[in-house]
C-alpha cells in the first residue's frame, strides 16, 4: 500500500515531480561543478603559476660573487662550475614529477665583430634520458615568456638566437651570419624577453663549452617546479627536526625541500628559491584557493536554499491530498513517511543526475579555461548525494511538520 | 466603509494584491526566499566579478616592479629626468631608482654596489628576505652571497671606488635567490656623496589595468626620449594569464549559481500560481477579464521580485563584503550599479515565471477548475 502510494504520487503528479528533480539535479550539478574546481583549482593555478618561470636556482656550493648589472657581466673568468652529467639526475628525485622544466646555463664574454656581448648557452628543448625516461626540458618550459622571430635552434646545432636590442644595433637579423670571437655563427631568429637578455646572445650549451672551452660544465641552473605555498613548517630546518617530522617535511612539495633534493642529486650545490617567483606565488596561489573555496560555500548554500524553497512550495500545494489522506484514517506516522520517503527518492534521482551533469561541466570548464580536464572524484558521490538528501529533506520538513497537523476538515475545504 | 466598498481600480487592485500576500504568506514567503537567495547570489557574484580584478592585481604587485626604465648606452638620469618619471607615475605606482657601481672589497674582489631608496624598496619587493633594514647613513643591506665574502662577523667594513674609499657598518643581510644576494644595498645619498653616480636604471611598479599600464609606458617614453623603457614581460604575462583564467572561473561560476538559483525561482513560481488555480477560476466568474487577472498576477510578482531583488541586494552585498574581508583582507567596496541588472533580472524571471502557468490556465474554463478536473 505504501508503496503503491508513493508510486501513484510520482506517476499522477508528473509535471511536480518533475520541477523539484529539476531544481534538485541542478543544485547537485552545481554544487558537484563548484567542489570539484574547489579541489583542483590549486593545482590548475600553480601550473599556469609556471608562466613566471623559474622558481628555484641552482649555482655551484663554493661560487664566486656574480658581478653583474644589467646585461654586463664583469665577473672574471674562472670561479666553481657544475657538471652536465649530473643534470639528467634532476628527473630523480622524489618531486620529480613536480618539475615542469629546468635549463642549465653557462655564460660567456665573447666578442660579436667589435662589439662585446654575453653569450648563454642553455638548453632549449633537449632530450634527455634518466633511467628508461625520457624528457625533454630547457629555455622553452622555463621561460615561457621569451618571444622568438624566426626559429628555435636545434640542441645539437651552430645557431644561435641574438637579443632584439643587439640585433638593432648590430644591423643582424634571423638567417644572416655572425662572428663570435672570429668565428661564423648562424642566427636562427632574434628573441626578445623584455630584460637584460636582449642584449646577449643565446646558444645551446654546447656551443658556450665549446667558446669558453669548458667542456660538460655549466654554472646554473633554474628550475621550474610545481610547489606548495610554504608555511612555517616549511622554513623549518630539515637538519633539526625529529626523523617523522623531516620524512614530513621531504615529502611535501615546498620549495625548500625540492631544492633540498636537488642540492642532494647535484653534487657540489647550493640550491635556493627564487623568492620573487617562489614568495608570490604562494601568496596568489592562497588568494584564490581561498577565493573559490567561499564561493563554493556561498553556492552550495544558495542551491541547498532554493532547492529548499522549490520543496517547501510543492508541499505546501499538496495540503487537500493530505487532508483527504488524514480523513481516511492515515497517521502521522505513515504520513510523514510517504513524504520523506518521495523526498529522499526525489534527492538520490536528482543527485545523481546532477552529479553526472556536475562532472561534465566540470570537465568542460577545465578544458575550457585551463587546457585540462578538472576531474570528479568518485569519493564526491556520497557527499553529493547526502547533501541533496538533507536539503531536500529540510526544504521539506517544516511543509511535512505542518501538513500532519493540518485539521484534515479546513485542508479539505481549501481554507488552510 | 462608503468610499471603500465604491472603490474600484487601483485602490481595489492594491488591495487584492495586499490581502493575497498576507492571506498565503507562507508561500509567498517561500517564493520570495526563492528570489532573495537568487538576487543575493547575482549581487554577490557581480560584485567579486568586478572587483576580484582590483584585489589579485594589488597580490600580483608583489611580484614586484613590471616597468624598467633604464638610461641608454651606460648613461645616467640627471635630478630633472627622475622627477619626471616620478610625477608621470605620480599616485599610480611606485617609482624605484637604482645606482649601480663595482667597488672593491678590502681583499680586492670586485662587489656590485646599488644605491637606491631602501624605504621604496622595501614596498617594491616584500617578498625580499631581510633581517634587518638600514635606518640611517652609513648602514648597508648586504646580499647573503657578498656578506660571506665582505664581513664575517657583523663587523664594519670599506669599500673602495676609484680611489674613495667609505666605511660601511651591516645593519642586515638580503636573501632573493637571484642577482641581488651578491649585491650590497646602501642609500643613495651615501652612494652619490661617494661616487658622484647618479641613478642609471628605474624599476616602477604601476597599478592598473593592461591598458593603464601601456599608457603609463607611452607617458614615459615621450617625455624620456633618452631612455629606454620596457614592461618587464615576465611579470605582465604572467599575471594577464592568471587573472584571465581565475575570471573566467568566476565568471563561470556565477552562471552556474545565478542559473540554478533563477531556476529554482521558476520552479517556486509555477508551483504556487498553480496551486491558486482556484483563486483564478473564481475571479473569472465573478467577472475579471483575462487582462485583469494578468495584470494582477504580474503586479503581484512584480512586488514579489523588487522586494525580493533589494533585500537579495543587500544580503548579497554583505556575503562579497564578507568574502573580501576573509579572503583578501579588504572589504569589496558595495556597487548601487548592480542594483539595477539584478532588479531587472529578478523582473524578468519572476514575470516569465507566473505569466508562462498563466497562459495554460487561461485556456481552462473557470467551472471545470472549480470542479476540481
Amino acid at each position: 500500500m505504501f508503496v503503491r502510494l508513493v508510486y501513484e504520487s510520482f506517476r499522477r503528479q508528473t509535471r511536480r515531480k518533475l520541477l523539484i528533480a529539476i531544481a534538485v539535479t541542478l543544485g547537485a550539478a552545481v554544487s558537484t561543478a563548484m567542489i570539484a574546481i574547489a579541489i583542483d583549482i590549486g593545482d590548475k593555478i600553480s601550473h599556469e603559476l609556471r608562466s613566471y618561470g623559474a622558481n628555484l636556482v641552482v649555482t655551484p656550493a663554493d661560487d664566486s660573487l656574480d658581478v653583474q648589472i644589467g646585461s654586463v657581466d664583469l665577473k672574471p673568468a674562472g670561479g666553481a662550475l657544475l657538471n652536465e652529467a649530473d643534470l639528467p639526475k634532476i628527473k630523480g628525485i622524489f618531486w620529480r614529477n613536480n618539475i615542469v622544466g629546468f635549463a642549465p646555463e653557462l655564460s660567456v664574454n665573447v666578442k660579436v665583430g667589435n662589439r662585446d656581448a654575453t653569450l648563454i648557452g642553455t638548453y632549449f628543448s633537449k632530450k634527455l634520458k634518466f633511467g628508461t625516461q625520457e624528457f625533454t626540458t630547457g629555455a622553452r618550459s622555463t621561460f615561457p615568456w621569451w618571444k622568438i622571430e624566426g626559429v628555435w635552434p636545434t640542441d645539437d646545432s651552430n645557431q644561435v638566437l641574438v637579443g632584439q636590442k643587439l640585433a638593432a644595433e648590430g644591423g643582424i637579423e634571423a638567417g644572416k651570419e655572425i662572428q663570435i670571437d672570429g668565428k661564423a655563427y648562424r642566427v636562427s631568429g632574434v628573441f626578445s624577453t623584455g630584460g637584460a637578455e636582449d642584449q646577449q646572445i643565446i646558444a645551446s650549451l654546447s656551443v658556450a663549452q665549446t667558446i669558453s672551452q669548458q667542456p660538460g660544465a655549466f654554472r646554473k641552473i633554474f628550475v621550474s617546479a610545481v610547489t606548495k605555498p610554504e608555511d612555517a613548517f616549511a622554513r623549518r630546518n630539515p637538519d633539526s627536526l625529529t626523523p617523522a617530522d623531516r620524512d614530513r617535511w621531504y615529502c611535501s612539495p615546498y620549495p625548500q625541500s625540492i631544492a633540498y633534493q636537488l642540492q642532494e642529486v647535484i653534487p657540489h650545490s647550493r640550491a635556493e628559491q627564487i623568492r620573487q617567483v617562489a614568495q608570490n606565488e604562494g601568496n596568489v596561489l592562497a588568494r584564490i584557493e581561498g577565493l573559490m573555496l567561499l564561493i563554493t560555500l556561498a553556492a552550495l548554500f544558495t542551491s541547498g536554499l532554493a532547492v529548499s524553497a522549490a520543496m517547501a512550495t510543492a508541499m505546501f500545494e499538496r495540503r487537500q491530498e493530505i487532508g483527504l489522506m488524514k480523513a481516511l484514517g492515515a497517521g502521522q506516522f505513515t504520513l510523514s513517511g510517504i513524504f520523506i520517503t518521495e523526498s529522499v527518492l526525489l534527492a538520490c534521482v536528482g543527485g545523481l543526475v546532477g552529479f553526472a551533469g556536475g562532472t561534465f561541466l566540470a570537465r568542460k570548464l577545465g578544458y575550457a579555461i585551463f587546457g585540462s580536464a578538472i576531474s570528479v572524484g568518485p569519493v564526491l558521490l556520497p557527499l553529493i548525494l547526502a547533501i541533496a538528501i538533507v536539503v531536500t529533506f529540510a526544504g521539506s520538513a517544516a511543509a511535512i511538520r505542518r501538513a500532519v497537523k493540518y485539521d484534515p476538515v479546513h485542508a479539505l475545504r481549501g481554507e488552510a | 466603509m462608503n468610499t471603500r466598498r465604491h472603490s474600484t481600480g487601483a485602490p481595489m487592485f492594491l488591495r487584492m494584491l495586499a490581502r493575497a500576500a498576507v492571506l498565503r504568506k507562507g508561500t509567498a514567503l517561500s517564493a520570495l526566499l526563492a528570489i532573495i537567495v537568487a538576487a543575493a547570489a547575482a549581487t554577490a557574484m557581480l560584485n567579486l566579478f568586478v572587483d576580484v580584478q582590483t584585489k589579485l592585481r594589488k597580490e600580483f604587485r608583489g611580484f614586484g616592479a613590471n616597468i624598467v626604465v633604464e638610461a641608454k648606452n651606460g648613461a645616467s638620469f640627471t635630478h630633472d629626468s627622475l622627477q619626471q618619471i616620478e610625477s608621470a607615475v605620480g599616485e599610480h605606482g611606485l617609482a624605484v631608482p637604482f645606482a649601480y657601481a663595482v667597488a672593491q672589497t678590502e681583499k680586492d674582489q670586485p662587489v656590485v654596489i646599488a644605491g637606491t631608496d631602501l624605504g621604496l624598496v622595501r614596498k617594491l619587493n616584500p617578498w625580499w628576505a631581510v633581517s634587518s633594514w638600514p635606518n640611517g647613513t652609513g648602514q648597508a643591506l648586504i646580499g647573503i652571497r657578498a656578506a660571506r665574502v665582505i664581513t664575517s662577523d657583523g663587523a664594519p667594513f670599506a669599500l673602495r671606488y676609484q680611489g674613495r674609499t667609505i666605511r660601511l657598518s651591516p645593519a642586515g643581510t638580503v636573501r632573493t635567490g637571484a642577482g641581488e644576494d651578491s649585491r650590497v644595498y646602501i642609500s643613495l645619498r651615501d652612494f652619490q656623496s661617494w661616487t658622484g653616480l647618479q641613478p642609471s636604471v628605474v624599476e616602477i611598479a604601476a597599478y592598473g589595468s593592461p591598458a593603464e599600464i601601456s599608457s603609463l609606458l607611452a607617458t614615459l617614453k615621450a617625455d624620456l626620449p633618452g631612455a629606454d623603457e620596457r614592461p618587464v614581460r615576465q611579470v605582465t604575462e604572467g599575471e594577464a594569464n592568471i587573472l584571465g583564467k581565475t575570471r573566467s572561473t568566476l565568471l563561470w561560476s556565477a552562471v552556474f549559481i545565478v542559473c540554478t538559483a533563477a531556476l529554482c525561482v521558476l520552479a517556486t513560481l509555477t508551483g504556487w500560481l498553480y496551486d491558486r488555480r482556484r483563486d483564478f477560476a473564481i475571479m473569472k466568474a465573478i467577472g475579471a477579464s483575462d487582462r485583469v487577472i494578468a495584470l494582477f498576477v504580474s503586479g503581484e510578482a512584480a512586488v514579489l521580485a523588487c522586494s525580493g531583488a533589494l533585500l537579495g541586494f543587500v544580503v548579497g552585498t554583505g556575503i562579497a563584503a564578507w568574502i573580501g574581508r576573509v579572503n583578501f583582507h579588504a572589504p569589496v567596496a558595495p556597487r548601487l550599479d548592480i542594483l539595477p541588472p539584478v532588479l531587472a533580472g529578478c523582473l524578468v524571471v519572476t514575470l516569465i515565471a507566473t505569466l508562462l502557468p498563466l497562459r495554460l490556465l487561461r485556456q481552462i474554463q473557470p467551472a471545470m477548475i472549480l470542479r476540481g478536473e
